[in-house]
């Protein structure tokens, strides 16, 4: 039996380096790291394979701080990552300098179950006090005060967030640290402080699992998830007043008013513009500078165009929004600076 | 390897002996020197959060990330509640198991049940706790708490207890057993006067291996306990925290002093389940000379 199955699996493993001597020169790039930009490697992974026949490419997700580890250790080529290293980290990483190229602009969507109420609107300062456990009931006048004419009931609010540490979570909370200066105290960070009596879920899916099946509950999600579990979600004042709706369309205007350093690092939170959506979070491919193995950075430089350049048409069906024109073309001009031997 | 070959049956040793001796001998070993090694290395991560935090690593009450505070007191309560609930759940189930198939069972009815306990033992244990999300979390009031966590690593040492103590009350001596039937009493009381009194270390023994495993299940804690900070509270239906949830929870995005953190509580919960594992099997030894004296 189990000569048999060595034999199958010999001829099996024989055909396939065939195969791949016939498509040219089996190239394998590795990545790991955000589940934010997860479903866009996946959807860019296998359109890039069509035009690319030679060309493996794995994502493995992971968290953004595992895809810097990886990185850092060189056990993967590229990592996602929702937010920068850190100065002492970078200067760590054992292949040198690093690159970093945006992707996508993400809208994190303020999640809740209210029956009757259809359209909610909320504004930081009382984001952040719900959150805190310093509003508890949805009648609250703070609230009301931000849905004039709806009719808010009298019920218990529950509060739901990550119980893993997640770059969601990290983007919510720079939020009110920033927007809600004064108010929110539990500052911002992977994990942060919750108050005892808030509930705690596993991933994105987990939130939306508590907040879809229990009445009067709020959480944060990644739009992507929140349109997959079928939860409604609120529109956020941004900084000039508006309350805008999570949609990609609101987070690409959240792109164009952000301040791009050179190095193509810069944040989408809290962004000025009319139509900007305030809860907008970002990620970003990162690779080093300088490539190792010439057939693998020819492979990773490639990648690296699909995804900021044809890529980005792949974006708005799953509920992300493209890079603005401008960051697009510096993010295309920066994959000359990826060198090869 | 003998001291006086000439009574020794086995002949010289062969090359191959010596081999052999040396080879198990060396894995052994390498099971001490591993062991070693991972209490040194994790011992030496950790140590900047102790330089930090120093003793109030054990007594602060407040796990802040962002604050660099790192208080491990409610994640210890944690552990310590779930699996004392647990055990609670899980002794008298596993011994009334334990004594059905041993004493009361026949053989035809004992055997398929023993096949079930190992199955069961045989369950993955994220298994255990999407169950426990999915179902049990959401059976009225339990929701997730350490109740919830409780019940579910009940379940799961259950069939560790069970079946260390089924093997434990199989060596009472048939001739004690039988003694007491012929004396007139019941079979209760024929349990009661030998058959316990002769396993009851081996059964304190197989009671703290559950307790070990209890406190070091991840996953399945993870998913149900709650995820709560801070709690440190009788109140079985409040959401709370355990040591391995919460690294299981927090390592993918920690960075610096927070993985040191993480590290430290591994560090603890080992310290705690050797503790509980040696004495385990001091109990268990000290029952087993008991046992041949008598």
């Amino acid at each position: 039996m189990i000569k048999r199955l060595l034999f199958v699996g010999v001829l099996a493993g024989l055909s396939l380096a065939r195969i791949g001597v016939a498509f040219g020169a089996d190239i394998t790039l590795n990545g790991s790291g955000s589940t934010l930009s997860k479903p866009y490697q996946e959807v860019a992974i296998d359109q890039f394979k069509k035009t690319h026949k030679g060309v493996r490419i794995n994502y493995g997700g992971g968290g953004s701080g595992k895809g810097r580890q990886d990185l850092a250790d060189v056990v993967v080529n590229f990592a996602g990552s929702d937010s920068p290293f850190k100065a002492e980290d970078a200067a760590k990483a054992k292949g040198g300098a690093l690159l970093y190229f945006p992707i996508l602009l993400s809208p994190i969507a303020v999640i809740y179950n209210l029956d009757g109420v259809d359209k909610l609107q909320l504004s930081a300062p009382v984001i952040a006090k719900i959150f805190q456990r310093q509003i508890t009931k949805w009648s609250d006048q703070a609230i009301a005060a931000d849905n004039p004419g709806v009719k808010l009931p009298d019920s218990e609010i529950v509060v739901a967030h990550r119980a893993d540490g997640s770059g969601t979570t990290q983007n919510f909370t720079e939020y009110l640290n920033g927007a809600a200066k004064g108010t929110w105290k539990l500052k911002s960070g992977s994990t942060v402080e919750w108050p005892s009596d808030t509930q705690a879920g596993q991933g994105s899916s987990g939130v939306a699992q508590i907040v879809k099946s229990t009445k009067g509950a709020i959480g944060y999600v990644d739009l992507s998830d929140a349109k997959a579990s079928v939860v409604k979600y609120a529109s956020i004042k941004n900084r000039a007043g508006k309350y805008i709706e999570a949609t990609p369309d609101g987070a690409s205007a959240a792109g164009e008013g952000i301040e791009v350093k050179d190095n193509l690092l810069f944040s989408a939170i809290d962004a000025k513009g009319d139509k900007a959506y305030p809860i907008t979070a970002q990620t970003w491919v990162i690779v080093y500078a300088k490539q190792p193995d010439r057939a693998k950075g020819e492979a990773l430089k490639a990648y690296l165009t699909f995804l900021v350049k044809e890529g980005q048409g792949l974006l708005a069906e799953i509920d992300y929004a493209p890079l603005p024109r401008e960051l697009r073309d510096k993010a295309i001009k920066q994959v000359d600076k990826v060198t090869l031997p | 390897m003998s001291e006086e070959p000439s009574i020794d049956l086995r002949g010289p040793p062969e090359y191959g002996d010596r081999a052999f001796a040396k080879l198990t001998a060396g894995a052994a070993g390498l099971v001490l020197l591993i062991l070693g090694l991972i209490a040194i290395t994790m011992t030496r991560r950790a140590l900047p959060v102790f330089g930090e935090m120093g003793p109030r690593f054990f007594t602060s009450t407040r796990w802040s990330p962002p604050d660099s505070i790192f208080g491990a007191l409610p994640f210890i309560w944690g552990t310590a509640f779930t699996a004392a609930i647990a055990v609670l759940i899980a002794v008298p189930i596993s011994l009334g198991v334990a004594l059905f198939m041993t004493q009361v069972a026949s053989p035809s009815l004992a055997r398929p049940l023993v096949y079930l306990m190992d199955l069961l033992a045989g369950v993955p244990s994220v298994v255990f706790g999407l169950w426990g999300v999915l179902v049990l979390s959401q059976l009225v009031h339990l929701g997730r708490s350490f109740l919830t966590a409780g019940i579910i690593l009940a379940i799961m040492i259950i069939p560790i207890i069970t079946s260390l103590s089924r093997e434990v009350i199989a060596t009472t001596p048939v001739g004690d057993k039988e003694g007491a039937l012929a004396m007139g009493t019941t079979r209760w009381e024929m349990i009661t006067e030998t058959v316990l009194p002769h396993s009851a270390g081996g059964l304190v023994g197989a009671v703290m291996l559950g307790l070990g495993r209890a406190m070091g299940e991840t996953i399945a804690a993870a998913l149900v306990i709650g995820s709560a900070l801070g709690q440190i509270t009788l109140r079985a239906l409040a959401p709370g925290n355990s040591m391995p949830a919460v690294i299981a929870n927090e390592w993918g995005e920690a960075q610096d002093l927070h993985k040191s953190a993480l590290i430290a509580l591994a560090v603890t919960l080992f310290a705690i389940t050797i503790l509980v594992n040696l004495v385990a099997t001091g109990i268990v030894q000290r029952s087993m000379k008991r046992g041949q004296g008598t």
